[in-house]
């Protein structure tokens, strides 16, 4: 098991080399522009040129990337071109705020998924025509529009909710409840969509097989064998999709957070990438991909304990 | 007929495991067998014996990691993909599962005249191949037309067979091919082998895990044991006085279909064991 | 016509099915989201014919002109842009976008999908690895981080779009490939000659065809939503008309004129909403019947009355015109059992014997009530000691299930649940049934290990099933139905997955307990050597129906029916050998080679 998370650390590493290059290659065509964009109305030729090697955008681009990457093992993720604020505190600090977003939607859609999938999957009929009418809006309905229709009416309507900005948990719990919901809210409906189906199918395929109606013969409750065996299989195939989600739901929160102007990393990439801030570009990858990473190691690691046949490794 | 048609010797097959750093498990351990023209040789053995892995490195369908595999003389063991169409005329096929072994999307027509085309027949010969293989195999001759799920388990083991009858090859490979039928049905297409063996002279290499089924159809037997042969001789032989421990525990185990007879068998068998967990004992002691 | 035609299994009798376009024409989802689609892309093409205005042309006197304006239908926007105009170019910017994404997915998806699929293992763990590191990188991350590469452009954007969605496509083809790979009808056609490119080309494309066309239309949907959301966020040219851009627009100007907001929110919730909605249909056309979920609960029995039995003598199990029905697509009951009757008294063994399809199984399970809740018992009666099964809640049942009654099945790996060990199962099932102690149950579980031969049942008990061998699952199972000291034993073909020497052991184990516990034993099977060695009494099954039955010597030596004489003549006796001696191909055709 430690060899195998050991492995599973180092393609995660290679994952992030690999991405943080092609990364860093691609945008290595338009430094000049952003040397540009930089010095404003004042840009001439000459002062763009002075400028470019002022910041070594002059030197190779492989040799640029090894002196990012040599800084970042060292822990120096280097400095805005344009604020020069440290990157790696402002990152962070956004993250946190993501974080606690999708965290948030991504609890709340697996209990809702969890129970939609299982009400559905076990009584069928009604239940379950409610439950794929419900996912199936998710995935109809641009989350985008949901968005939008909810600011309208529940925060400009009826105020029941802050239509934009945000507040840190910190310093006051009520408010950034309230700061999240609308955006936490359309996360959800668009995790639940596919989550439930998810979970629908599996739990569906589980209570068809063989085992489940041994257990029956054996005089087993009806809710045991529900929750704790069928439940328990079909958890394997749906936390694939979870882990999924999460990156999914990681995307999702950039037109959120532009939506409800949350400070969150998302915004924060945004505007890097319009001005073309390359060390804010580069740290904001970094960090995606090793959250990534961090993702996938914990749904291998959940797995492991849920399927014991995943566990010879 | 100096010459066997098929000639096995000393074949070995490993099959890399999964994960990291794979070991190789050795399924058959040098097997050698033979069978000459118009022969049934039937391989019996029980789940994971290797019996079925015999017929697939014959066909082409698994590589051998050593011995050597002759057909017609000719040295086959690593023949090319382009040498082993040649052999599909010669070498065919029947698979156990009735269900999974025909296309389900793909008229019988097609499924009996596609290996035709491919080896150079007119859409016009191959037509009339087929109407005479549907009759050869006991089909209604507007089968063509239809659709493999309109057809039974044992209709569909017939297709299979008439598929491979199609070539005219010399040499077919049955693999469990009566073991997803109904008893009824598994008596008639064993009937239509032996059938087709007599008009046609085909030779077969017959798998099977029942030593009833192999015992109908052979003229030889050899049975396969953990990657072994370990015994080989005339049907009636083998199969009703076996001199290796496993094969008369294999027949003793089979139980005949007549309660009286069957009580008989049962307590021969019994008393096998028991001498061998005597005899077992004494080594232990000694 | 053979026996076989007679057996047929009652699934292969059912009529060919529709072809997926007829169904399709059937389906009135999937006609309103095409006539939809079509509509909407026909106005697209037209646009530059019936469109007043250019999308960009802005006059200072058109600024936030109402509907119904003369030369603005729809009104206009804040900087004067006629609404209508732009729509109708958005339809192509989203159509183009669609296009573009799904493609660039299909294309490489596919192509790797059949690749990876169908060759050997190290090319599929290349590229199984390189879409891996695609699918996990959050996709929408990196069109933004790329801006400054793609200048905003929708196309670029989408080119890199298609590109993160083609893992999904990949997994998809990939997986079908792998399975029809796998299945026998590729290595028949690989033994009957065929090239490998042909061999992908007929056998197996075929079979991703329609998963592809169905992937295509949730594809092309994305591909909209995430350049109107890309628009709207402001990525991008604004000379580009796009729902996105105007819906930001119309926001901002919500309050004084809603239409701006409305108008490109209809039309693109219409457009994904059709083409998720024509998926949806398309898998319906493809790959059949839907997914449904199976209650787990007690048969319908289709009335009170229906449960005809009358008072019996002192038999332990009396079955009584027993006739259970399963609904057929058009609505009808197709009867399964059709009036089956016979009892069992305590300690006998019956074999109910027949061939696949007989009805056999489905009365086994209605004795222990866990027939599929699909399943319709039309009228009977099951009597245990006395007391009538039908009709009991799933509660009843149960508190019988597991004491009374107990249940061995065929396969024994599928019938152990792979996520618990198998003392932890056992433990369970007896907790369940009566009232113990953990410990106490733990103790039970393992003399009972012990006694169904199971040399090492500490080492037995703390695996999981999928450690363990066949024949021992078997045995684990058997100690599991007779943890209660049943009544009544129901096995169903317990030895059928078994090999040979193996089933001899486990019918010596059942013939022991059985003895041991004086058990009735009511075994399922369609070997009738099986049944010589442990039944006292035969009942014979054709189609639903019981034609013969008798003690099992009498059914062996004189069978009565005609359907029990063709069964035991199509055994295959210990005496016949093949005696005529191998012909070559030359004489047996009479050919010159």
């Amino acid at each position: 098991m430690i060899s195998y998370a050991l492995r599973r650390l180092g393609a995660g590493i290679v994952l992030a080399l690999l991405v943080t290059m092609i990364t860093f290659f691609l945008l290595s065509g338009s430094l000049e522009s952003v040397a540009r964009e930089r010095l404003g109305s004042a840009a001439t030729p000459e002062s763009i040129k002075a400028l470019m090697t002022q910041l070594g955008f002059d030197r190779p681009a492989i040799v640029q990337y090894l002196d990012w990457l040599g800084a970042v093992l060292t822990g120096d993720f280097g400095t805005s071109l344009f604020t020069s604020q440290p990157v790696a505190p402002a990152v962070a600090s956004r993250l946190g705020v993501t974080l606690s977003l999708v965290v948030t939607a991504l609890i709340i859609t697996v209990i809702v998924s969890v129970a939609l999938g299982v009400w559905a999957a076990s009584r069928g009929g009604v239940a379950d025509k409610v439950s794929q009418a419900l996912s199936l809006v998710g995935y109809i309905v641009p989350g985008l529009l949901i968005a939008i229709v909810l600011v309208a009416v529940l925060a400009v309507n009826l105020k029941l909710l802050p239509a934009t900005g945000f507040t840190h948990f910190a310093q006051n719990p009520a408010k950034w409840a309230a700061s999240i919901t609308i955006p936490v809210i359309v996360l959800v409906i668009g995790g639940v969509a596919s989550m439930a189906a998810q979970v629908r199918g599996s739990m569906i395929d589980e209570l068809r097989k063989d085992y489940v109606r041994t257990l029956r013969t054996r005089g087993i409750p009806t809710r045991s064998i529900v929750l704790r065996h069928a439940l328990r299989n079909a958890a394997s195939p749906a936390l694939t999709v979870l882990s999924l989600e999460f990156i999914q739901m990681l995307g999702g929160a950039l037109i959120i957070e532009n939506v409800f102007a949350l400070p969150g990393y998302g915004q924060y990439a945004f505007n890097a990438s319009l001005q073309g801030d390359i060390p804010i570009i580069m740290g904001i990858t970094l960090f995606g991909v090793m959250l990534v990473v961090a993702v996938n190691l914990i749904t291998d690691v959940v797995n492991g304990w849920l399927n014991p046949k995943a566990r010879i490794y | 007929m100096s010459t066997p048609l098929l000639d096995v010797t000393d074949l070995r097959v490993a099959f890399t495991g999964r994960g990291f750093r794979p070991k190789a498990v050795e399924v058959l351990h040098g097997v050698s067998l033979s069978i000459g023209e118009g022969e049934t040789l039937g391989i019996v053995g029980e789940s994971g014996s290797g019996k079925t892995t015999i017929g697939r490195a014959v066909l082409g369908l698994v590589k051998p990691s050593g011995g050597r595999i002759r057909f017609q003389g000719a040295d086959i063991t690593h023949a090319s993909p382009r040498d082993r169409r040649t052999l599909s005329k010669s070498i065919q096929v029947v698979f156990q599962d009735p269900y999974t072994s025909l296309n389900p999307s793909l008229t019988i027509g097609d499924t009996l005249s596609e290996p035709l085309v491919v080896q150079g027949a007119t859409a016009g010969d191959a037509r009339a191949r087929v109407q005479m293989l549907l009759d050869q195999v006991g089909l209604p001759r507007d089968a063509g037309e239809r659709l493999p799920r309109e057809f039974s388990g044992g209709q569909r083991q017939r297709v299979a067979i008439a598929r491979a009858l199609a070539p005219k090859p010399k040499l077919i490979v049955c693999d469990e091919p009566v073991s997803a039928l109904d008893l009824s049905t598994q008596a008639r297409v064993m009937d239509l082998f032996i059938d087709i063996q007599r008009q046609t002279g085909v030779a077969y290499l017959f798998v099977s895990h029942d030593l009833a089924v192999v015992r109908h159809i052979s003229h030889r037997v050899s049975v396969v044991y953990k990657g072994d042969i370990v015994e080989t001789g005339p049907a009636d032989l083998v199969t009703s006085t076996p001199e290796h421990p496993y094969t008369q525990r294999l027949l003793l185990a089979a139980p005949i279909a007549d309660p009286v007879e069957q009580e008989k068998r049962r307590a021969e068998r019994h008393r096998l064991a028991e001498l061998h967990r005597e005899q077992n004992v004494q080594a232990g002691v000694a | 016509m053979s026996i076989e035609e007679l057996s047929v299994d009652p699934g292969l009798a059912a009529p060919a099915r529709k072809s997926p376009l007829r169904k399709l024409l059937k389906d009135p989802q999937a006609i309103i989201t095409s006539v939809l689609l079509l509509v909407i892309i026909v106005l697209g093409l037209l646009t530059p014919w019936i469109t007043p205005h250019d999308p960009n042309e802005a006059q200072l006197n058109a600024i936030n002109a109402a509907p119904g304006t003369p030369g603005y239908p729809l009104g206009a926007d804040q900087n004067g842009r006629d609404i209508a105009s732009r729509l109708l170019h958005s339809i192509n910017t989203s159509m183009i976008s669609a296009l573009i994404g799904a493609s660039v997915a299909l294309i490489i998806g596919v192509t790797f999908g059949l690749l990876g699929g169908y060759f050997g293992r190290r090319l599929r763990s290349a590229t199984e690895w390189v879409f891996s590191l695609i699918m996990t990188f959050p996709g929408l991350l990196l069109l933004i981080v790329l801006m400054p590469v793609t200048k905003g452009d929708y196309r670029a954007t989408m080119l890199i779009f298609g590109v993160l969605l083609s893992p999904g496509i990949y997994r998809i083809v990939r997986n079908l490939v792998v399975g029809v790979k796998n299945e026998l009808y590729v290595d028949a056609a690989r033994v009957s000659g065929l090239s490998n490119l042909r061999i992908l080309g007929r056998h197996v494309l075929f079979v991703v065809r329609g998963p592809i066309i169905i992937a295509a239309a949730f594809l092309a949907g994305s591909a909209i939503s995430l350049q109107s959301g890309l628009a709207f966020l402001g990525v991008g040219s604004n000379l580009v008309p796009s729902f996105g851009a105007m819906i930001a627009d119309g926001f901002t100007n919500l309050y004084l004129d809603p239409t701006q907001f409305i108008w490109p929110s209809i039309l693109l919730g219409t457009l994904t909403a059709s083409l998720v909605l024509l998926g949806n249909s398309l898998r319906d056309a493809f790959e059949g019947v839907k997914l449904k979920p199976s209650k787990l609960a007690e048969p319908t029995l289709k009335s009170e009355s229906a449960v005809v039995g009358d008072v019996e003598a002192a038999e332990l199990l009396s079955v009584k015109d027993l006739v259970i029905a399963y609904p057929t697509p058009s609505g009808q009951l197709k009867e399964v059992v059709k009036g089956v009757s016979f009892s069992l008294h305590a300690g006998e063994t019956l074999g109910l014997v027949g061939e696949s399809g007989s009805g056999k199984t489905q009365t086994a399970f209605s004795i222990l009530g866990v027939l599929p809740s699909e399943a319709v018992i039309v009228q009977g009666s099951i009597k245990l000691e006395g007391r009538e099964l039908l009709g009991l809640r799933e509660q009843d049942l149960r508190a019988l299930r597991g004491r009374e009654i107990s249940y061995i099945p065929q396969e024994p790996m599928s019938n152990l649940d792979p996520s618990y060990t198998i003392g932890a199962q056992l433990v369970e099932g007896i907790r369940a049934s009566a009232r113990m102690s953990g410990a106490d149950a733990r103790a039970r579980v393992l003399a009972l290990l012990e006694r169904v031969g199971i040399q090492d049942p500490q080492r037995t008990f703390d695996s999981y099933p999928h450690q363990i061998s066949g024949g021992m699952a078997q045995r684990v199972l058997i100690a599991g139905a007779v943890a209660s000291r049943p009544k009544l034993l129901i096995a169903d073909e317990p030895t059928t997955a078994l090999d040979v020497t193996v089933q001899a052991e486990i019918l010596d184990l059942l013939r022991e307990l059985q003895a041991e516990l004086h058990m009735a034993v009511l075994l399922v099977t369609h070997n009738f050597g099986v049944v010589a060695d442990i039944c006292d009494r035969i009942a014979v099954m054709q189609n639903g129906q019981i034609v013969e039955s008798g003690s099992a010597l009498e059914l062996f030596r004189e069978p009565k029916h005609p359907y029990t004489q063709l069964l035991l003549g199509s055994i295959l006796d210990e005496h016949t050998v093949r005696t005529d001696p191998p012909v070559p191909v030359a004489a047996a055709t009479g050919e010159k080679n």
